[in-house]
């Protein structure tokens, strides 16, 4: 019989995968699972923005280091730093907005209010109808697409284990080791780190734990190639929006518009109903949009538990079983989060608070 | 706008226009959805133009027959309107159509009826993106429309009936012919000897279609494939060189000037939309390669979606209009809420039989993977060539999601199109999986590229719903 490996991660996404690297580094035996590829879940197809404007108040710290972290690698994920305008287009927006900029600017983020003038001095594409912004420079994207090749490429230099194609059907726990059955044969760890993204919560229940994962199915659209309109990423202040235009000169337009279907039926269907708006929305803010061609429109899935706070830690009741997943504005905390993750299963003190997934929801619906 | 109707089908070929008619003829209100500005589909074409003294062929005249027969019917054609989305809702589908002058329309349907046909594929080889190489497929389509040939001097290539079909509607034309180049052996056609004889009609077509082509005196090639389209900017010279049992080219090519090439690796079924709408795909090459299940009138696994015709298998325009007249009284029996009517009586059906052996002439064999090289473009949206390909296969990029993500191979203008099912074959062969190991990526809406103001139309910002803002 093989020997165990000292921890199994199931599920390759940004999370898992991340994790990964660090355990490694750590000098850890590691196998990542995945029932998919490397990345193809919401980690691969997620809009890319990098954004602070968007991140929650009391996960900013957290953000600006997942920034930095991105920055550093750089153009192999087609990483960018163009700064990033949130624009409110009536009074109530404007009131939206700066009460809650005012928050996370507060929190650390480097967010300024900008005059519509400025606005459109620095970004002429922008429509007229703009009556309060704000601005910062920190905001960029990364190009969600080239995380799989990317982290493919990580795991492989650091000698981790990878098994694609390999859904893990359960999971037996019994003193001190886990056995995983895949359809390639048991697979057998000191440790488990579960990163199953919106199917969390079946894998959990495996080891007879509930966690209360929902998942939105976020839709994401991309225009054909269309002349430079704008070069920052532009959002909205209700969060209903969020624009990029790629050097290559298309568009990709989201902001949150959910199609449908559950993470256990397939990949979700875009629904005409509210593309529709998304796209008239993105053509607000940008008028020349109207010209363009939508090429293609998909949809992810966003795990989420009710209080909307990462689960991050060791799995209650089960000895060497821990769980990562349902960040909000994980494609950006992702890589952070991760490190944090490997540090507390190697055993050592994480720099930041990580999230206790055994803590109650009761009361947050 | 948005409008309502029993039955729609979607596809005025063969399968569809019958379809339409059945469910017409029933009492169901239907409409009839194609790009197309007529009913006809790919083989029953009408012609853009009125040439005088071009005589009738049994295609033209079929499809003059479908066209009135459908006028004459009380079902609703819409032209010129292509399907971008279709979604189930509570009680049936909708379609979501990109109609003439750029306008976005819904149109919700007790029941959809699918016939979408079946589209070519070219494997990439030297040159084949040169101007001046035209798919097979495409060229009769624009032959029977335009009623002029390709070029003044052609080289035709293919498998199966369709390249000595084109040869001859060339001549017919007026254009010249350098040379046929099939893969099949004599031995292949020999073969179907049994399967033509109990068909003498068609017989008689294919001998007329070969008698032209000797009595202008063309070479025919048999078990040739094209190698490379020589030329800069405009086709100059073709190269043929002869070809194994699957398709491999052996020995030296031979070259032969000319202005045009049309060549054909085969047709694959339209299932996009049948994905689209929810059904899986199954690997099965006597059909087609991936193809959608559906019953023989029609039916599919969710309620209300049915798929005849080339677009659920590969079996030509006689079969097609049978399974598309049965699909349509099955949906009507359906929403009527009466029993089908008794299946056909099983007796041997020589058409389908006749269908089959042709597919499986057209049918690709592996060999013709290397007709393309390293250097040569598989996705030319964005110009990525079988060695970049072959690389990021080789690092690990063993699924079409996965290569798509790590080269953007098919994410350009024509979605993949024309490229992923190369580029599939070409995982398999590096990966050494068996062939309909890899599947096709999942389509995506809009099936085609959407002009952003007809989805933008109508918006009033302030009915912009404002959902509750996202946790602080
Ligand atoms: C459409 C969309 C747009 C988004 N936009 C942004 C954005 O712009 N900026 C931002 O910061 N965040 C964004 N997000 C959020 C971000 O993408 C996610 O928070 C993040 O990618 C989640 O990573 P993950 O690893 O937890 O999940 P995933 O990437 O989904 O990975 C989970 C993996 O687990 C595997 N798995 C599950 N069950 C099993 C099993 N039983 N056996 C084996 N493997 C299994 C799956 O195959 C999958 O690969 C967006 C999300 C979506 C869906
Ligand atoms: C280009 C081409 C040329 C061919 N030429 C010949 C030939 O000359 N002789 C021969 O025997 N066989 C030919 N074939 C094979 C032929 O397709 C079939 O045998 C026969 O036409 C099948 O009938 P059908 O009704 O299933 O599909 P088709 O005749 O292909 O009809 C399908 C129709 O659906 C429409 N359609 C598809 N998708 C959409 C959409 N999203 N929105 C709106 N409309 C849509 C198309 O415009 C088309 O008119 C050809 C095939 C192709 C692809």
């Amino acid at each position: 019989m093989t020997r165990p490996w000292d921890i199994a991660v199931v599920g390759g996404g940004i999370m898992g995968c991340a994790t990964a690297l660090g355990l490694a580094e750590g000098g850890m035996r590691v196998v990542v699972l995945d029932k998919g590829d490397l990345c193809q879940g919401a980690s691969g197809v997620n809009a890319g923005t990098l954004s602070l404007q968007i991140k929650r108040v009391s996960l900013m710290d957290y953000a600006l280091r997942g920034h930095e972290l991105w920055e550093a690698m750089g153009d192999a994920v087609g990483f960018r730093k163009t700064g990033g305008y949130t624009l409110a287009f009536t009074p109530r927006e404007a009131a939206l907005l700066e009460e809650r900029q005012t928050l996370k600017r507060a929190a650390g983020a480097p967010i300024t209010f900008v005059s519509p003038k400025a606005v459109w001095a620095a970004e002429p594409g922008i429509a007229d109808s703009v009556v309060a912004a704000s601005y910062c420079p920190e905001d960029g994207y990364a190009n969600s697409s080239l995380t799989g090749a990317y982290y493919r490429a990580r795991l492989t230099e650091a000698g981790i284990a990878v098994r694609v194609r390999c859904p893990v059907e359960g999971v037996e726990a019994s003193a001190g080791s886990f056995a995983l059955a895949t359809p390639d044969g048991p697979v057998r760890a000191a440790r488990l780190l579960l990163a199953g993204g919106a199917w969390l919560a079946p894998l959990a229940a495996m080891l007879g734990v509930d966690l209360p994962v929902r998942a939105r199915v976020n839709t994401v659209s991309v225009t054909e190639a269309m002349p430079a309109l704008f070069s920052t990423v532009i959002g909205h202040a209700t969060g209903l929006l969020t624009m990029k235009q790629k050097p290559n000169g298309t568009v990709l337009i989201g902001g949150g518009w959910q199609g449908r279907g559950t993470p256990d039926a397939g990949r979700g269907q875009v629904s005409a109903d509210t593309l529709a708006p998304n796209v008239a929305l993105a053509c607000h803010a940008v008028p020349a949009l109207q010209d363009a061609r939508l090429l293609r429109s998909w949809t992810g899935f966003e795990a989420n538990v009710p209080d909307f706070y990462p689960l991050a830690g060791a799995l209650g009741g089960v000895e060497g079983a821990y769980v990562l997943g349902c960040v909000r504005g994980g494609f950006t905390i992702g890589p952070y989060l991760g490190r944090l993750m490997a540090d507390l299963i190697l055993g050592r003190a994480p720099e930041r608070p990580l999230f206790d997934p055994n803590r109650s929801f009761e009361g947050d619906t | 706008m948005s409008a309502e109707t029993d039955i729609a089908v979607l596809g005025a070929g063969p399968a569809g226009g019958a379809a339409a008619l059945a469910a017409a003829a029933g009492g169901a209100r239907v409409v009839l959805i194609d790009e197309q500005a007529h009913p006809g589909g790919q083989v029953w074409r009408k012609k853009d133009v009125d040439l005088p003294g071009l005589a009738e062929t049994p295609e033209t005249c079929a499809g003059a027959r479908l066209r009135g027969d459908l006028e004459a019917s009380g079902a609703t054609f819409l032209g010129g309107t292509r399907l971008w989305h279709i979604e189930r809702v509570e009680g049936g589908w909708r379609l979501h159509l990109l109609t003439r002058g750029d306008r976005a329309e819904t149109l919700t349907a007790r029941a959809a009826i699918l016939a979408p046909g079946a589209r070519e594929f070219v494997q990439p080889f030297a040159g084949w993106t040169t101007p001046g190489v035209y798919g097979l497929a495409g060229a009769t389509a624009l032959m029977k429309s335009q009623g002029c040939p390709p070029g003044r001097r052609s080289v035709v290539a293919g498998g199966g009936p369709l390249a000595l079909f084109a040869a001859a509607e060339i001549l017919r034309l007026g254009g010249e012919v350098a040379a046929v180049a099939t893969p099949n052996g004599r031995g292949d056609w020999l073969r179907c000897a049994p399967i033509l004889a109990a068909n003498p009609a068609l017989a008689r077509r294919g001998a007329e279609l070969i008698a032209r082509i000797r009595r202008a005196g063309v070479p025919i090639l048999w078990r040739h494939v094209v190698t490379r389209a020589e030329g800069d900017r405009a086709l100059i010279r073709v190269h043929a060189a002869p070809c194994g049992a699957e398709w491999a080219p052996t020995g030296a090519a031979r070259a032969f000037d000319a202005d045009a090439l049309c060549v054909g690796h085969g047709l694959i079924p339209n299932v996009d939309v049948a994905v689209l709408a929810g059904l899986p795909r199954v690997y099965d090459a006597d059909r087609g390669g991936w193809v959608v299940e559906a019953g023989p009138d029609g039916r599919t696994a969710l309620e209300g979606l049915f798929l005849c015709g080339d677009g659920a298998a590969l079996r030509g325009a006689e079969t097609a209009a049978r399974a598309g007249a049965g699909t349509g009284q099955a949906a009507l029996a359906d929403l009527r809420g009466t029993p089908a009517p008794p299946p056909a009586p099983r007796r041997p059906d020589l058409r389908a039989r006749f269908g089959r052996a042709m597919t499986a002439l057209a049918r690709p064999r592996p060999g013709l993977l290397r007709l393309t090289r390293p250097n040569t473009v598989v996705c030319r949206c964005e110009s990525l060539t079988r060695a970049t390909l072959d690389a990021a296969i080789d690092a690990g990029a063993a699924g079409l999601d996965a290569l798509k993500s790590a080269t953007r191979c098919g994410m350009g203008p024509c979605g993949g199109r024309y490229c992923l099912t190369a580029a599939a074959r070409l995982i398999e062969d590096r990966t050494g999986a068996a062939e309909g190991t890899v599947p096709p990526p999942v389509p995506r809406p809009p099936l085609f590229p959407l002009p952003v103001a007809a989805v933008a139309a109508g918006f009033d910002y302030d009915d912009l719903p404002i959902p509750a803002p996202a946790p602080l």
